[in-house]
């Protein structure tokens, strides 16, 4: 499991149910390594203020990873950690590698609007 | 709304910046750091650190972690993904803006915002940033097992990692621009010995193209101005760090790096504001070093304070 405070999925079927459940939501697939951290701390930050997101991780060496790992939007993906969004439970974006707080929260407001449009 | 005035207030959370922390809010010091990334800097980025005496072995992660748990302890206030926007130092007390909107004032800055990964900046390096572009060994090597891949730089960390890499890659290629390596005897010895490297020197990339993924570079070389296009899968760049310092150009002095110039008590050229870490000139970057620095600067800015509250 990886140690951040962020919610874990741990198998395929809790991923499915989670982004059946959540209209909005962003998962970090990763390993405990130098580019995945940066990326769970930002999303730890953001949980606070992007309520309208679910946010969750995977550890990305976990068998039951492969809803991400193999997902036809991470072909080619060559570097960690892979950063999936879903929108009422389909991928609507998807990254690979460290990315800064601009390019998620860019993300986050073209996929799921604005916090301002959302009334946060 | 009242504004709260910090005596401290430190911009960067790396070991500099929470040692920093650590010792003016012990020092019962209101202490605020604002950090740009994540908490912990560089030393996130290191997978083992095995020479940072009395905690034997233990990640990065984990190092940056027991330290930002120790500042906030003793009450240090973090906030950390925060864009630093601007700064005033003519003014008593000093502001720091973040994120365009909000300003934090302290009666002493320290500036601790560490160094950047240096980049190519050539064609294709952003575009395919996770699809053969990678700036780590550790992360993403296995994604190259069999593959071909070029390694650039020529210090110790390209040397090391790229004798890493020949793990999982059929073969790796360094790219230096010099006609030697700036790295340790052993390091080159290592990698000049390794049957799976080879080597192009005084020669720089020139583009990184592909389709999906990386599968080709231009490469030129600097003696003879030629360029050749080569196949790989991957690039992998190790070519040192620059100071994280964009933001206080024109506020205090710094050298033709970018680098702060600071005394050895950690004083900028103004009175109040001091710098530690790796974003200052000096010649030796690590943990400890930083660590140090960030002590001294801490020390000082409790100094500094207690002669102003005596002469006001």
């Amino acid at each position: 499991m990886l140690q951040t405070n962020l919610k874990h999925i741990l198998t395929a079927d809790e991923h499915k149910k989670f982004i059946a459940e959540n209209e909005n939501v962003m998962i970090c697939c990763g390993r405990m390594g130098p580019m995945c951290i940066p990326v769970y701390g930002i999303m730890e930050d953001l949980e606070g203020t992007y309520k309208n997101v679910s946010f969750a991780d995977m550890e990305f060496d976990h068998p039951e990873s492969h809803v991400i790992r193999l997902a036809p939007e991470c072909k080619g993906f060559m570097g960690l950690p892979f950063t999936v969004y879903y929108k009422n439970g389909k991928l609507v974006k998807a990254t690979t590698s460290i990315q800064s707080m601009d390019q998620i929260t860019n993300i986050l407001d073209a996929q799921f609007g604005k916090l301002s449009e959302n009334g946060k | 709304m009242t504004e709260t005035i910090y005596d401290v207030i430190i911009v960067g959370a790396g070991p500099a910046g929470l040692t920093a922390g650590i010792y003016t809010s012990r020092a019962k010091l209101q202490t605020l750091i604002l950090n740009e990334g994540t908490v912990g800097g560089q030393l996130v980025l290191t997978h083992e650190i095995a020479n940072y005496p009395g905690v034997g072995s233990m990640s990065g992660y984990q190092l940056a972690t027991t330290m930002k748990n120790q500042a906030q302890s003793f009450g240090c206030e973090i906030k950390a993904n925060v864009n630093v926007t601007g700064y005033d130092f003519t003014a008593n007390p000093k502001k720091v803006e973040i994120n365009s909107k909000e300003a934090f004032y302290g009666k002493t800055i320290i500036l601790a915002p560490g160094g950047l990964p240096r980049m190519l900046n050539i064609p294709g390096e952003n575009e395919f940033k996770g699809k053969g572009v990678s700036y780590c060994a550790t992360c993403d090597g296995d994604f190259f097992t069999g593959k071909e891949i070029i390694v650039v730089g020529g210090g110790n960390s390209a040397l090391e990692e790229a004798v890493s890499l020949t793990k999982y890659a059929s073969k790796v290629t360094i790219v230096h621009q010099f006609d030697h390596f700036q790295a340790f005897p052993h390091a080159i010895l290592e990698a000049r010995s390794n049957p799976k490297i080879q080597l192009i020197m005084e020669s720089e990339l020139r583009e990184i193209s592909g389709n999906e993924s990386v599968n080709q570079v231009r490469i030129e070389n600097l003696t003879s101005c030629k360029i050749i296009e080569a196949k790989t899968d991957g690039v992998f760049i190790f070519i040192g760090y620059i100071a994280n310092t964009k933001g206080v150009e024109g506020h205090i002095t710094l050298n033709k790096n970018s680098e702060i110039l600071t005394d050895n008590d950690m004083h900028t050229n103004v009175p109040g504001v001091f710098a530690a870490g790796d974003c200052i000139a000096k010649r030796y970057r690590q943990v400890t070093t930083a660590v140090s620095d960030g002590t001294i600067a801490a020390l000082n800015a409790i100094e500094f304070i207690r002669i102003q509250q005596n002469v006001n």
